[in-house]
């Protein structure tokens, strides 16, 4: 039996008085994907902001590759660029090339040469379909292309897990398909995902699991095709109904 | 030629006279301006004395500058006490920084890397093994006896250089999680920020030595630098915070999700974004630091200003213009010197705009 890439158990976590997140327990399988969805303010962000330490938890249990995530130490995993992540406004460096955004942690984290990180980059541009990019500035793309760098830049540190927050949000509605279409060649390659979206195509397409959370809690959990064909909660149904009824 | 006049005839009736009010402000201005210039060159060139040797050539009624006053001392304006002999010593050092310094700022010029090495790590130790002496048969040249222009550029350049790195390391304390580091440089830079440079100065050339242990004593000049640069970098600090605050929170978490560590994510990512936001605020401190050099005055050393301002003394150069003409060489001085560092920092913003299609 292998280790879950994620494990959490009876995490909390609070704003202030605001509890953000309610003893939240979920454990992830190595090539998993998972797919959370539910609605703003729920905590789904703040959820897996929490496996990259980007946040802390305040009680409970996080383990990444059989390792707890503690507050005050860096992650192992972490330190060597394994938990990739692609936020919803993109975060790429203004100031670099997109070769330089997606060659810089394999350089400075990994120590790779710069010949390697450069063959590293491209193929992976190759593979998000922009190769001909490589030496323009992110702000000469369009938001689609944008985001394409960002997942291929996550990809050139060959990581374990990838996190997805609210990938295609910021995104004009005819670019969304360009990036969709990435991150499902990316599921069917075998890369632990963790998604938090609200494309619930995508989500029936290639989610192991589905998860609903509402108020901080994981109010429902299953497979794709019983989680929108057979919701259990009346939260989940009418979640649904909003989410799929435009 | 017809032609070009009737152009100008059109551009002037568009631009300058198109409305009745617009007309009137525009002979108004006219009007100033000419009156300005006219004095100016008057008293500049028309009625300037070029050739001299003593006060009488600078005597004729209706006297405009007296820039024999400049020739006969330029040599100490610029060297200050620096024995005669030795000068060639301040040449070196004034030649080398000039080939050092134009390769660096032209950004085509090739081996930035070694460059900087040289600037930052060879001249400064040459510079101070040359101008102190004492080594290698060179006689020894009090730093009482250096002053002017070179004086002026030491304690800038010297400020301007310590002051960056130094208030970039101030503004990331200011913004660190660690409390004792974060209370230390907002400690350092508000009592800094608080307190006039003269008191600085004073502070540093008085009131130093009598907490410093005795037969302990270091240069005036060494205090002063350090008085200068200290005072320059509280500045810097705030300036530097600035621009990091102007960065968004995601490339934090950018850097962060990939691995990069504190350091690797400051001095990758966040610093030059957040530097080259800032690059009017930090050249507008280099400015006022440039000026400010001639503060070191309170404490008797004399700078460019300085001297020329001693030389205001000497009997045989007493004349009624020699004050103003002493006056405007030093401030051209000074204004060159700070015009070429605001130029430069439009050419460089120009160049690093690269987060705007």
């Amino acid at each position: 039996m292998t280790k879950p890439a994620i494990e959490m158990q009876a995490v909390n976590k609070w704003y202030g008085d605001f509890h953000v997140l309610k003893d939240i327990s979920l454990s992830v399988e190595k090539g998993e994907k998972i797919v959370i969805c539910g609605p703003s303010g729920s905590g789904k962000s703040t959820l897996i902001r929490c496996i990259n330490q980007l946040e802390m938890h305040q009680k409970g249990h996080i383990y990444v590759d059989g390792d707890e995530v503690e507050a005050g130490a860096v992650h192992p995993a972490l330190s060597q660029g394994q938990i990739g992540m692609v936020f919803q406004q993109f975060n790429l460096f203004p100031h670099m090339t997109v070769l330089q955004n997606c060659t810089l942690a394999p350089i400075w984290v990994q120590n790779r040469s710069q010949k390697e990180a450069n063959d590293i980059a491209r193929s992976f541009l190759e593979r998000v379909r922009i190769p001909d990019q490589a030496d323009k500035y992110p702000a000469q793309l369009s938001g689609g292309q944008q985001q394409r760098v960002a997942i291929a830049r996550a990809l050139c540190m060959n990581p374990e897990i990838i996190l997805f927050d609210e990938p295609t949000s910021a995104l004009d509605p005819e670019m969304i398909k360009e990036v969709l279409d990435v991150m499902i060649e990316l599921a069917v390659s075998g890369m632990t995902m963790i998604c938090v979206t609200h494309e619930m195509g995508f989500a029936r397409q290639v989610a192991d699991r589905v998860i609903f959370m509402d108020e901080g809690e994981i109010v429902e959990e299953n497979a794709p095709q019983a989680f929108f064909d057979n919701p259990q909660s009346d939260r989940t149904k009418l979640f649904l109904s909003q989410v799929l009824s435009h | 030629m017809n032609r070009r006049l009737r152009r100008t005839l059109t551009w002037s009736r568009t631009n300058l006279f198109s409305t009745p009010a617009n007309a009137l402000l525009s002979v108004v201005s006219i009007w100033i301006l000419w009156q300005v210039m006219s004095v100016s060159v008057d008293w500049l060139l028309l009625k300037a004395t070029f050739t001299g040797a003593s006060r009488v050539d600078c005597l004729k009624v209706d006297q405009g500058a007296c820039w024999p006053f400049v020739s006969a001392k330029f040599s100490q304006f610029i060297y200050g006490r620096y024995p005669d002999t030795e000068r060639w010593r301040v040449d070196i050092i004034f030649a080398l920084g000039v080939l050092g310094l134009l390769p660096m700022i032209i950004p085509s010029v090739p081996f930035k890397r070694l460059n900087a090495l040289f600037l930052l790590a060879v001249y400064p130790v040459l510079s101070f093994f040359l101008l102190t002496g004492g080594y290698f048969g060179l006689s020894e040249v009090e730093t009482v006896l250096w002053g002017g222009l070179l004086v002026t550029l030491i304690v800038a350049i010297t400020g301007i250089v310590m002051s960056l790195p130094l208030g970039i390391l101030l503004a990331l304390g200011r913004r660190s999680e660690l409390p004792i580091i974060r209370w230390l440089s907002i400690g350092f830079i508000e009592i800094f920020r608080g307190v006039p440079l003269i008191t600085v100065l004073f502070m540093a050339s008085v009131m130093l030595p009598l907490f410093l242990p005795e037969g302990m004593n270091f240069d005036k000049l060494v205090r002063c630098l350090i008085g200068v640069t200290l005072f320059a970098s509280a500045y810097m600090a705030e300036v530097v915070r600035g621009g990091l605050q102007a960065i968004p929170k995601g490339q934090y978490e950018a850097a962060h999700a990939l691995g990069l560590g504190y350091w690797q994510s400051m001095r990758l990512v966040i610093l030059p974004q957040a530097l080259k936001l800032v690059i009017p605020g930090i050249v507008n401190t280099f400015i006022g630091l440039f000026k400010d050099t001639t503060l070191v005055l309170v404490v008797g050393i004399f700078d460019l200003l300085g001297i020329v301002q001693l030389n205001f003394t000497d009997s045989s150069w007493a004349t009624p213009q020699t004050r103003i003409t002493g006056y405007i060489f030093a401030g051209a001085v000074f204004w060159v010197f700070c015009f070429a560092m605001s130029r430069y920092s439009m050419f460089m913003e120009r160049r690093l705009k690269t987060d705007r299609r």
